[in-house]
């Protein structure tokens, strides 16, 4: 391959992504106790099935197994792993050490995100970190990697080999911003970005429009988000309660229009797959991001419908 | 301003236990206009703690007074006859005032009434809202007068996070009240101002040194020393 000399980190999913494939990456979330088994079980179902899965980091600010334990535990069951690593929890200090210990166990692909804010979990009491914003953590990690230098500009021997993601969130206001904020991510140095769940399509290709008139597209890898909804209820949910999400009603009610149960599990599944074909058509998008809430076990079976199997296999 | 909240009577009340006498003592600047703890509401504390002390049988005398300032020396000074009669000064000055008074009157016990919450301004009558985290760096002059380190909720230097929603923050009060987007307004008041560029550039992360992570901050004005 002779992307192989310009490759950053050499990750299956930088190695997909650089061939010019569709790429696919899932989610897996690590449960609220110390059962590793649990990130393995998850992992094993979706190996082979996505070029990489992302653990995340303590989401909706609720204790959970680290996400670099869970990256480690994922990667031993055989697919890689895309580590989240939020603000919210880290001072600087820590989100360095931590992608050092991350990078020395294998981990190549980081997702900087600045982290659902405390009050929403389980420890509203504690203190919110945020030293730094998701911005300059991925320069900090840029620089790292690039420049072998902490954020101090003290050196470091053996910089972390990493492919540096982000997050943006295409429903946020103030709408004409949310381009304008990929670019600054794409300046502080990163490699892709996954959206936030994408429900309102037309919404999402107004700012890709926008993405494109900037020319991000070419200088930043776009994973569309899904989630594939299990219920009407979950749907309703998401629209009232999850900040920064857009659920248009006609999507609840076509989940609504069938029984509870399997029917709106097919249903969802249904959606997401030509959820999942709209996007790939759109410019610039390099692939798509599943989350499937607990529901991981829809991942196969969506993937396929998709046609997006067999993943590229990728010395 | 400096603002602060008067702590719930009960907790107020059960630090005179053990006590015969104790001294309500105001403080006139901060906590005065926010109407917390100036010497109309040292009043009333005392009138309240003297009322349930009554009503329990037990003998507490409760006298109060406040001082123009409760931070400054020369204002402690004033009322230094007072707390000296007193076994037990309840303090309904900001955290700086009772400190003060802790230190000036050492080793005299000097309780807080109060909580002090924050810097803040009257966004209306009788409604403060938050506006300055003392950080040591101020940024405002290129986010349009509006402090993102306090006003947003997770202190982001570079715009607004994924939670920003039609003006609003995605994190609300504990009664459910909303909060504004500290970024959103920011956008649209550079935008009014012809600047909105400052928020194209990236922002390098905080020196939090100059802030309380850096330890117990201390200016000094050589010139205005005395000489």
């Amino acid at each position: 391959m002779s992307e192989a000399l310009t490759l950053k980190a050499g990750s299956n999913l930088e190695k997909v992504l650089s061939a010019g494939d569709f790429a696919v990456t899932g989610e897996c979330g690590p449960p609220k106790s110390a059962d590793g088994s649990v990130i393995e079980k998850k992992a094993k179902m979706l190996a082979g099935y996505v070029d990489a899965v992302n653990v995340t980091d303590n989401q909706t600010a609720v204790v959970r197994v680290s996400s670099m334990a869970s990256a480690y535990l994922a990667q031993q069951s055989g697919v890689e792993a895309v580590m989240q690593m939020t603000c919210r929890d880290r001072n600087r200090l820590a989100m360095q050490a931590d992608i050092l210990g991350a990078s020395a166990l294998g981990v190549k692909n980081i997702l900087c995100l600045t982290g659902d804010h405390i009050g929403f979990g389980n420890h509203p009491q504690a203190k919110g970190v945020h030293d730094m914003d998701s911005i300059s953590l991925i320069r900090m990690y840029k620089d790292m990697r690039d420049e072998k230098r902490f954020q101090s500009g003290e050196e470091m021997d053996v910089a972390p080999q990493l492919y540096i993601g982000c997050a943006e969130n295409p429903f946020g206001d103030p709408f004409e911003f949310r381009a304008l904020r990929l670019k600054k991510k794409v300046v502080a140095g990163a490699d892709f970005v996954q959206t936030q769940c994408i429900f309102n399509v037309p919404k999402f290709k107004r700012w890709m429009e926008e993405v494109r008139a900037l020319g991000l597209h070419q200088e930043i890898k776009i994973l569309a988000g899904i989630t594939p909804i299990k219920s009407a209820g979950m749907a309703n949910y998401m629209k009232k309660f999850v900040p920064g999400m857009d659920v248009p009603q006609e999507i609840i009610d076509r989940i609504a229009g069938k029984e509870k149960g399997e029917a709106q599990q097919a249903e969802g599944k249904k959606l997401a797959v030509e959820m999942i074909k709209e996007l790939a058509e759109v410019e610039g998008v390099s692939g798509i991001h599943i989350m499937a809430v607990e529901w991981e076990a829809a991942v196969p079976e969506i993937v396929e419908a998709a046609g997006l199997m067999p993943r590229p296999a990728i010395a | 301003m400096i603002t602060a909240e008067r702590k719930p009577f009960d907790e107020i009340y059960a630090m005179t236990e053990g006590h015969d006498k104790v001294l309500v003592a105001g403080c006139d600047t901060c906590v005065a206009i926010c109407l917390t703890g100036g010497e109309k509401e040292a009043e009333i504390l005392a009138s309240e703690i003297s009322i349930k002390a009554k009503e329990e049988g037990r003998e507490l005398t409760v006298e109060h007074t406040a001082a123009i300032r409760q931070c400054e020396w020369e204002y402690l000074d004033m009322i230094a006859d007072e707390v000296d009669q007193a076994p037990l000064v309840l303090s309904m000055g900001c955290g700086i005032g009772i400190q003060s008074m802790a230190e000036k009157f050492a080793p005299k016990q000097v309780m807080p009434a109060v909580n002090t919450n924050m810097l803040g301004m009257p966004q209306e009558h009788a409604v403060w809202l938050e506006r300055c985290a003392a950080c040591g760096e101020c940024v405002i002059g290129e986010t349009a007068g509006i402090c993102p380190v306090v006003r947003c909720s997770k202190s982001l230097m570079n715009g607004p996070c994924g939670g920003s929603h039609a003006g609003l923050c995605e994190v609300v009060g504990p009664e459910g009240e909303e909060t504004e987007c500290a970024w959103a307004l920011i956008w649209e008041r550079l935008k009014a101002q012809g600047r909105e560029e400052l928020m194209f550039a990236n922002r390098p992360p905080k020196n939090w040194s100059k802030s309380s992570s850096g330890g117990p901050r201390k200016m000094v004005r050589e010139e205005a020393k005395p000489t």
